[in-house]
């Protein structure tokens, strides 16, 4: 980027009226990083970079912090922190305001964390002495900062899987309070979540979109127990995260490519996959070895993060549109959602990508055996021309059940999360045992996760999060919203044609990057 | 082999009963209700009806069962067809793919006390719409008197079979203060006292001869539900209306 440029960036920002004070200063600071030179690859990489075959997500040109970050919470709580000068808490108040001072001291990409913990976890034990009103008035009350505070639908809780007070209260009360923030999700667990619990949950769903559901059981085969679900239903180690998320478009790859799709599998995709993973560790050597945020961070001095439990995620979009294509240049037609031959082919690719990402070494991901995770990537509200991730093309889901069954079998391939949306009509709001239903066989399916939206809601779901219809309405007329993922949802909600698929999450601008 | 002459199926459904559940719309009703959602389904025959096996619509529900609650046979009015509805829950009840469903009907409650007798050892309830109590107005609604319906009603409600009662109101027709008074009454006397729902009339999907009549406001329902609360019944409005099949 040349100086002019690089000034009128500068000045574009401080000049744009639809970012409040704060969003600015995030933005400012990624123009800043954005003026160095980005981590040297190879000259076939950074072609692959700039013609959009690969996408590094706008992380920035000189990264100093991992992407993702899932400090330790419950550690921290039960030890107190030097670098905060808090004592462990011994009450409900004293724990909120530890976790608030904590969440605030946080890096991100965002600039606001992306998990808030295993809230009903950590705050259990210090519930036992409020009755009921009395933790649901507090819970509402720290409910309120978490979205005040941190205005950004990547900021991530979660819950469950066990029953409790605590995960039962904020589920009432996330339904009542009506905020995009925090980011939701329920951790179910067949043998250990009971009925009324996901109903309740359910009730939340039809209400607010929220919250999104994982299959625990899988998620702990893949990831052990200590994970949690941040940003836009990314799976991480808890006392870790990932360094990067780079992504690589399917669709740009089978463009690249001639000759069958057996052939695709062989050479064009491992190529492809070489080149993205050779971006990753670039970045992720950056992060590690020249920023050395591991040297300096008060997270990895007092244990709540730490470097053997990082890993790094390797995205994958545009699966729906690169079937397709397959198809066409092996003479063929067919829909991924709406034809067995490219269900089959999409499941063939993602099981491939899996098998070489996971075969390939990739340098501080001890988390994960030394290699990335597969992740179905959400998108990013600049895309458009291909579907996000491994979902079916919006706006052309077939019914429920050949929906369920066509996305499915991908769930196995994708240990760092998945985000298809499954739609439901709105006259599921007055029956939310339907939802429960709809969930528990999701889960039997083999989903490692499953998100609903209903039809029409005032809560759009975009990529992995949600904004409010009324707030992507403010952006489109250019007024500053508190929320810097509205932004991004505004652009999503215009370039995908979420309006199409009527309720779904918001993204970010460039800079505002969570996903 | 058994068969049901179906007019429509729907695998996914949230309006036919509690959770989520698979409804087949039978065709063939003794009513003809200018008011019908569905009137595709009201002759004995159709071009658009087929014969379905029992067999083949046991095995499309195993297909999806561990997404359902249950399976909700509708119509037309499935008791007309009550053999072949007894025989596929029979055989829903004894797949074990499928036993775990639960297995409901949704009756005008036009039928002979024999057919309940039968259904009552497959079935698990019974939804009944009541049109009206008074008989004249019942005729108006659905071109047949009432008498077997209240018939319906008590047999159910004394074999633990009856899930709810639906009342649609229709504004100015069945809802006046004397009928409500009445029905009411009436209900509050069944033994269990059932579950009522209030549900609102509205035009979507009905015939010209229906268009004469008001749809029915959130008001029109709160009136009807307090009235009937006066009697001690819990009466639940369903704020959306009756979802019309898939044409």
């Amino acid at each position: 980027m040349g100086a002019e440029e690089h000034r009128q960036r500068v000045r574009s920002i401080i000049e744009d009226p639809a970012l409040t004070y704060r969003q600015r200063v995030y933005a400012l600071a990624g123009a800043a990083e954005d003026a160095l030179d980005p981590p040297a690859v190879s000259a076939a990489c950074a072609l692959a970079l700039d013609k959009g075959l690969i996408c590094d997500l706008a992380e920035g040109h000189a990264p100093y912090r991992p992407r993702y970050t899932l400090p330790d919470y419950a550690r921290a709580l039960a030890r107190g922190s030097t670098f905060l000068e808090l004592p462990p808490p011994t009450t409900f108040d004293e724990a909120t305001t530890f976790l608030l001072a904590a969440y605030a001291n946080v890096p991100s990409i965002t600039g606001y964390p992306v998990w808030f913990g295993d809230l009903d976890r950590l705050l259990e034990p210090f519930a036992a002495d409020l009755d009921d009103d009395e933790l649901r008035t507090r819970l509402r009350r720290f409910w309120v900062l978490l979205d005040r505070l941190f205005p950004d639908a990547f900021a991530h809780a979660n819950l469950g899987p066990a029953d409790g007070r605590v995960v039962r209260a904020a589920l009432g009360v996330h339904r009542d309070v009506h905020q995009v923030v925090p980011n939701l999700t329920l951790r179910v667990d067949p043998d250990v979540t009971p009925d009324d619990l996901l109903l309740e949950a359910a009730r939340t769903i039809v209400t607010v979109a929220q919250p999104h559901l994982v299959n625990h059981p899988m998620m702990v085969a893949d990831l052990g127990e200590r994970y949690g679900v941040v940003s836009c239903y990314n799976a991480l180690p808890v006392g870790g995260g990932s360094h990067t998320l780079v992504r690589l478009n399917l669709l740009e790859a089978a463009r690249r490519h001639s000759g069958s799709a057996e052939r695709f599998l062989d050479t064009t995709l491992p190529g492809a996959i070489a080149l993205t993973a050779e971006l990753m560790e670039a970045r992720i050597r950056h992060v590690v070895e020249q920023a050395r945020f591991f040297e300096s961070s008060w997270l990895v001095d007092e244990g709540l993060l730490s470097l053997d439990r990082f890993t790094a995620m390797f995205g994958i979009v545009g699966l729906a549109e690169c079937v397709e294509h397959l198809l066409l240049l092996d003479g063929r037609e067919g829909r991924y959602g709406r034809d067995r031959a490219a269900d089959d082919l999409a499941h063939d690719i993602v099981e491939r990508a899996a098998a070489i990402v996971h075969a390939l070494p990739m340098p501080h991901c001890e988390a994960t055996g030394g290699h990335a995770l597969l992740h179905s990537q959400a998108g990013l509200d600049s895309d458009a021309g291909f579907t996000a991730g491994t979902r079916v093309r919006v706006g052309d889901e077939p019914d429920l059940y050949r929906h369920l069954a066509a996305v499915a079998p991908n769930h196995a391939h994708l240990p760092s999360g998945v985000s298809d949306i499954v739609r439901l009509d709105e006259t599921v709001v007055d029956n939310p045992e339907a939802v429960v239903d709809v969930a528990r066989g999701a889960l039997a399916l083999g989903m490692r996760d499953v998100t609903f939206e209903v039809a029409n809601g005032e809560f759009v779901r975009v990529t992995g999060y949600l904004v409010r219809r009324s707030e992507i309405e403010k952006v489109a007329a250019a007024d500053a919203v508190r929320h810097s993922s509205s932004v991004l949802g505004a652009g999503s909600f215009a370039n995908a044609g979420l309006d199409r698929r009527t309720a779904q999450r918001v993204r970010s601008h460039e800079r505002t990057v969570g996903t | 082999m058994t068969s049901l002459r179906v007019a429509d199926v729907v695998r996914s459904s949230y309006v036919d009963g509690p959770g989520h559940r698979y409804a087949l719309f039978l065709q063939g009703c003794t009513f003809n209700c200018p008011g019908c959602h569905n009137p595709h389904t009201i002759a004995p025959r159709s071009p658009d009806a087929r014969d379905v096996p029992v067999a083949e619509i046991v095995a499309d529900v195993a297909e999806v069962a561990p997404f359902l609650t249950g399976i909700t046979v509708s119509g037309g009015e499935a008791t007309l067809q009550w053999e072949a509805v007894h025989a596929l829950f029979e055989a829903l009840a004894l797949d074990p793919a499928t036993s775990r469903l639960t297995r409901l009907v949704d009756t005008n409650g036009d039928a002979e006390a024999g057919v309940w007798s039968v259904l009552a050892t497959s079935m698990h309830g019974a939804m009944v719409d009541l049109k009206a109590l008074d008989p004249h107005v019942h005729r108006v609604l659905t071109g047949r008197t009432n008498d077997r319906v209240l018939r319906s009603i008590r047999d159910l409600a004394a074999r633990r079979r009856l899930d709810e009662v639906r009342l649609l109101v229709v504004p100015g027709v069945n809802d006046t203060a004397d009928q409500i008074d009445a029905t009411g009454r009436w209900l509050a006397s069944i033994d269990p006292v059932p579950p009522v729902v209030a549900q609102g009339f509205r035009h979507h999907g009905t015939r010209l001869r229906a268009r004469a009549w008001a749809e029915a406001t959130t008001r029109d329902l709160e009136r009807v539900a307090d009235g009937l609360a006066a009697y001690g019944l819990d009466v639940r409005r369903r704020s959306l209306p009756e979802v019309a099949v898939a044409v």
